[in-house]
């Protein structure tokens, strides 16, 4: 019986016990329910952009570059199709093998094997490797007839940058290469638009119209598991182009420019005279620009890089040269402006037997036998240095520093289109005793007169001083960017009105013009100059009388300019020998300015040659070709400016 | 009339098959049916070796299941601790002939199938402890002698199952031998006090752990810890269950899973995977089936007469919850990592065995609920 209540008790205490347990679960289960109901219900956004975090990955795509055209929209610079091949690197099971595969596929070279494996190591192991950037037709048609032996590898059509007129613009334009660390932090718009592979500018405009060109990086969005292999593509933002860049620069121009300099060393500017749009700006030697779209090989950039004759140098804007006579018309300009003189002064020049003396130091004229007895006009035509050295003294550094500067010297003509344009130097007492903390000579005020000792100016300069003078002495801003927004129709003829006009005004101190503003006190001395420099191209005697046009419609006005590299001593004047027997280096630099048509001018010139030796004999034949291609294509230029004045 | 009424023995074969609870066939045959296309999915919607291994395991154990059912519950009784000594002897086994898979000795090669005996193991503690305390009177139970019993039988294959190493498991056993001491209704101060100790010796415990399992407790205490090495599988398993929200991402749709964002989706995580693609609504079913089948196990356990079955079946619907409890605390990050298969939806063959095998016993019960076993 004892058993049978204990019995009972059990049974009761194991169903108080269940129940009890019964409780327990329930509360368990309502602490799940709870957690499910937090994590799908509460929190689910967060774990949501948790996932899609985990599952989707983005790949950047390069941005397109904008084109660069030239005036007449001839393409400079462009995207061309080029065939690649990609190694998707989570796909390519033997590694090894396949590079090996592709070696012989493609015909890589050893050194482009080794720099495939550098370039994996900074790889990760889904990224897709760039094996070869640019292969030809032939090269693409045999690897997609292989293509089933080779896993991982993708034959991809791509674009890289194309320069068609390659070596005829690569100062202008500049070239392209990867994105290196310093591009990126230094520039806002590379770094946001970074990605591997990325090409950007690395010269001229290229470079300095990245922001324009860039363009916009695209977005692929892969879904990948969970060791980063892609699976399937969600998304693709298609990237954008870039905009495209017109400049000022005529192609024909251009071309026939660089054809010129072949074989020399120098450099031609073309600009117009009052819209500042720079037509040519030609420097030589040149080099290939897409030879740089894919990395340069090491034997052509040692090519390029030890020539010496320097193709990496714009010479226009980075070449540095004493201006020589072609700096007269603004010393003479200088003079009248000022008052020093007047334009009858006589001053004899003697030769080399009665030199010009200043405290026992001696100065001679270029020509042996002298000018004899010289007015102004006279001085500048047939370039009398003894004539300058004397009005030099007069005027003093300081003015005419004054003047050269306000005519475009000493500083940079294209602001920050160039990075690697210089500034050159116009002296002055001030200027030597800041940078070279000595006082001024008179004797350097002297050589300065007929543009020699501490003066340095790029050709660029020099145009744009011509033009300057050309256009009656309105400051202009010089550009190589088309402005579509400026009406220069209106400002040329307001500038043809101002003209003539007489003002009360001195334009004598120190100060600073806006653009189209008058640059001179006396307009009559602006054109005294310009007609001692038709004197000087198109009457006898003038220092480029040979390169003349007589036809009025290309009738231009000038001055020569021999820019000495060494100081002339005794003994090389008494042997007085013949360019050919000079050493290269030693020889002068040939130089000429000049504008065109002498009536109306539209546009002003220089020409450089380094070491050409006579401004008259291999820089002014060189301007004539020149000129007559401008004036012949004028009329093409003006059309597309009505067109798009009339369309704006 | 009364010795037919408590002798089922006399029962036709139609009787019996009258008494089988067929509800609780219909709920586990659902679960396993969820299962199987659970484990599609963890194959991207392949009919491939998991799914097909799977799905012939879960029909050859249900049916195991559906024969030893008529088993009688007197037979168990009288084999119980035969069957722990079974368990005891494969798990020494293990410790000499196991199969080792990452880094753990778990299973004997049986031929048609690697065994995992400590998934034996944790019916035979059920059925051994039921029958230790069918016969022990009320009075005895709190005696010192009868306590310390069951406490060695417990710690031995505990003991054993921690070496292998497999912590999961080994408490999984615990767990439900305790329950059987608690509803055999020994005092609970006992519980009280040593649930203090084990407060107290935690920190011990701990330190005798093995690296991985350390980190893994270290790690579910701050998942950040280590995000791509142990607090991995934890944050993965939350973004995939959070991310399911309410109706979930749809069939053969996780992105976690699929994407092989998950680890062991086939078997620990598998309810991770369930509940990516079928949100709240599918997780609150399938834990609805599982609170169901324990309601059903519960309830047959008060129909049945002797404390054999009852406390057998009490004992097993309590491991059945731990088991599915732990699981999913598990991967919805309330209790750390410690490796414990959710019944019948989880991939591997022993546990399913052992799952089926308990839930005949539980049938037994059902069939034979009026049997006497007399207290020998």
């Amino acid at each position: 019986m004892l058993n049978r209540t204990s019995n009972i008790e059990k049974g009761r205490i194991i169903s108080r016990r269940v129940f009890i347990l019964g409780a327990a679960k329930i509360l368990l289960l309502a602490g799940i329910t709870s957690r499910l109901y937090n994590l799908q219900i509460s929190d689910r956004e967060k774990y949501e952009i948790l996932s899609d975090k985990n599952r989707i990955r983005e790949w950047k795509t390069p941005p397109q570059r904008g084109i660069i055209t030239d005036y007449f929209n001839n393409i400079l610079a462009e995207n061309d199709r080029v065939f690649q091949v990609h190694l998707v690197l989570d796909e390519v099971k033997n590694f090894n093998k396949t590079i090996f595969r592709l070696k012989n596929i493609i015909d890589l070279n050893d050194q482009e094997v080794r720099n495939i494996y550098k370039k994996k190591q900074k790889l990760k192991p889904w990224d897709t490797l760039v094996v070869s950037e640019n292969l030809s037709w032939s090269q693409f048609s045999k690897l997609n007839l292989y293509l089933h032996e080779l896993e991982g590898a993708k034959p991809v059509l791509s674009t890289s940058r194309y320069y068609p007129y390659a070596n005829d613009l690569v100062h202008v334009v500049g070239y392209v290469g990867d994105a290196s660390v310093k591009d990126i932090e230094s520039k806002k718009e590379i770094e946001e638009n970074f990605v591997p592979g990325l090409k950007v500018g690395k010269s001229g405009l290229e470079n300095s119209q990245e922001k324009l060109l860039i363009g916009k990086y695209g977005i692929k969005r892969y879904e990948v598991n969970a060791s980063g292999k892609r699976i399937s593509q969600i998304d693709y933002l298609k990237e954008t182009q870039g905009q495209s860049v017109r400049t000022t620069i005529d192609i024909e121009v251009q071309k026939l420019a660089q054809n010129l300099l072949k074989d020399k060393s120098g450099s031609i500017c073309v600009m117009d005279i009052y819209t500042g749009e720079i037509l040519t700006m030609a420097s030589s030697p040149t080099y290939d620009p897409n030879k740089f779209t894919h990395g340069i090989e090491s034997k052509d950039w040692k090519e390029i890089k030890n020539n010496p004759f320097r193709p990496l140098i714009n010479k226009s804007i980075a070449g540095l040269y004493s201006p020589g006579s072609t700096l007269k018309p603004i010393v003479a300009l200088a003079a009248l402006e000022y008052g020093i003189i007047n334009s009858e002064k006589v001053i004899e020049c003697k030769g080399h037997k009665h030199p010009y003396e200043l405290y026992g130091e001696k100065f001679h004229c270029w020509k042996k036998h002298g000018h004899g007895f010289m007015r102004l006009r006279n001085a500048i035509k047939q370039s009398c240095d003894i004539y300058f050295y004397e009005i030099a003294r007069l005027l003093g550094v300081d003015k005419l520093s004054i003047i050269a500067k306000r005519y475009g010297l000493g500083s940079k003509v294209l602001g920050n289109n160039y990075i690697d344009e210089k500034s050159g130097i116009v002296p002055s007492t001030k200027w030597k005793r800041q940078v070279l903390e000595q006082s001024w000579y008179l004797g350097e005020t002297v050589i300065t007169g007929i543009g020699q000792g501490y003066i340095q100016t790029t050709p660029l300069q020099l145009c744009l001083m011509t033009a300057h003078l050309a256009n009656g002495g309105f400051k202009i801003k010089p550009n190589i960017i088309y402005q579509d927004e400026i009406n220069f129709d209106a400002i040329i003829s307001k500038i043809k009105s101002d003209k003539d006009k007489l003002y009360q005004k001195s334009m004598l101190q120190e100060q600073e013009i806006d653009t189209h503003q008058r640059l001179y006190s006396n307009p009559e001395n602006i054109k005294f100059v310009l007609d001692a420099m038709f004197g000087s191209t198109n009457e006898k005697y003038g220092t480029s009388y040979r390169s003349r046009f007589d036809d009025p419609k290309y009738q231009f006005a000038g001055k020569t300019g021999t820019s000495q590299v060494k100081r002339i001593t005794d003994k090389d004047r008494k042997l007085d020998l013949d360019l050919s027997e000079i050493e290269y280096k030693n020889r002068d630099h040939a130089l000429y300015v000049a504008f065109a048509p002498y009536k109306n001018p539209r546009y002003s010139i220089s020409v450089l040659i380094e070491h050409g030796g006579s401004g008259s004999k291999a820089a002014a034949p060189l301007a004539k070709q020149i000129i007559k291609k401008i004036i012949d294509r004028h009329k093409f230029r003006e059309q597309i400016r009505k067109a798009s004045t009339n369309s704006a | 009339m009364l010795t037919k009424r408590f002798n089922t023995s006399s029962y036709s074969f139609i009787d019996k098959l009258k008494s089988i609870d067929y509800f609780m066939i219909l709920v586990v045959m659902l679960i396993g049916c969820i299962s199987v296309f659970a484990i599609y999915s963890t194959e991207g919607g392949h009919f491939s070796y998991y799914t097909k291994n799977h799905l012939i395991r879960l029909v050859v154990f249900f049916s195991m299941f559906l024969v030893l059912s008529f088993i009688r519950i007197s037979i168990w009784y009288r084999y119980a601790y035969i069957f722990y000594l079974i368990g005891l002897i494969l798990l020494i086994l293990v410790l000499f002939f196991g199969i080792s898979a990452s880094g753990s000795t778990r299973w004997i090669d049986l031929y048609l199938l690697n065994l995992q005996p400590s998934e034996l193991m944790k019916i035979a503690i059920i059925v051994s402890f039921a029958r230790y305390y069918h016969r022990i009177q009320n009075a005895e139970i709190q005696n010192y002698k009868f306590l310390l019993q069951p406490i060695i039988l417990l710690i031995i294959p505990c003991y054993l199952v921690i070496k292998q190493p497999d912590l999961g498991t080994s408490i999984l056993i615990a767990g439900s031998g305790i329950a059987i001491i608690w509803l055999a209704g020994l005092n609970i101060k006992y519980f009280v006090y040593s649930s203090l100790a084990l407060l107290v010796s935690l920190p011990f415990a701990i330190s005798i752990l093995k690296p991985y399992q350390k980190s893994r407790i270290l790690t579910f205490f701050n998942p950040d810890r280590d995000p791509l090495g142990a607090g991995y599988q934890i944050i993965q398993s939350k973004i995939a269950i959070g991310s399911g929200g309410f109706y979930g991402k749809g069939f053969l749709k996780g992105t976690q899973s699929y994407l092989e964002f998950l680890p062991e989706k086939h078997t620990d995580f598998i309810f991770t995977l369930f509940s990516e693609e079928f949100g709240f609504l599918g997780s609150m079913i399938l834990l609805l089936l599982y609170v169901l089948l324990v309601y059903r196990i519960v309830r047959i356990g008060f129909e049945t007469r002797s404390f054999f079955s009852r406390l057998y079946c009490f004992g097993f619907a309590s491991a059945l919850f731990l088991y599915v409890f732990v699981n999913i605390a598990m991967v919805v990050g309330l209790l750390p990592i410690v490796g414990a298969p959710l019944p019948i939806m989880s991939y591997g063959g022993s546990s399913m065995l052992s799952i089926m095998l308990g839930l005949s016993i539980v049938m037994s019960c059902k069939i034979y609920s009026q049997d006497q076993i007399s207290n020998y």
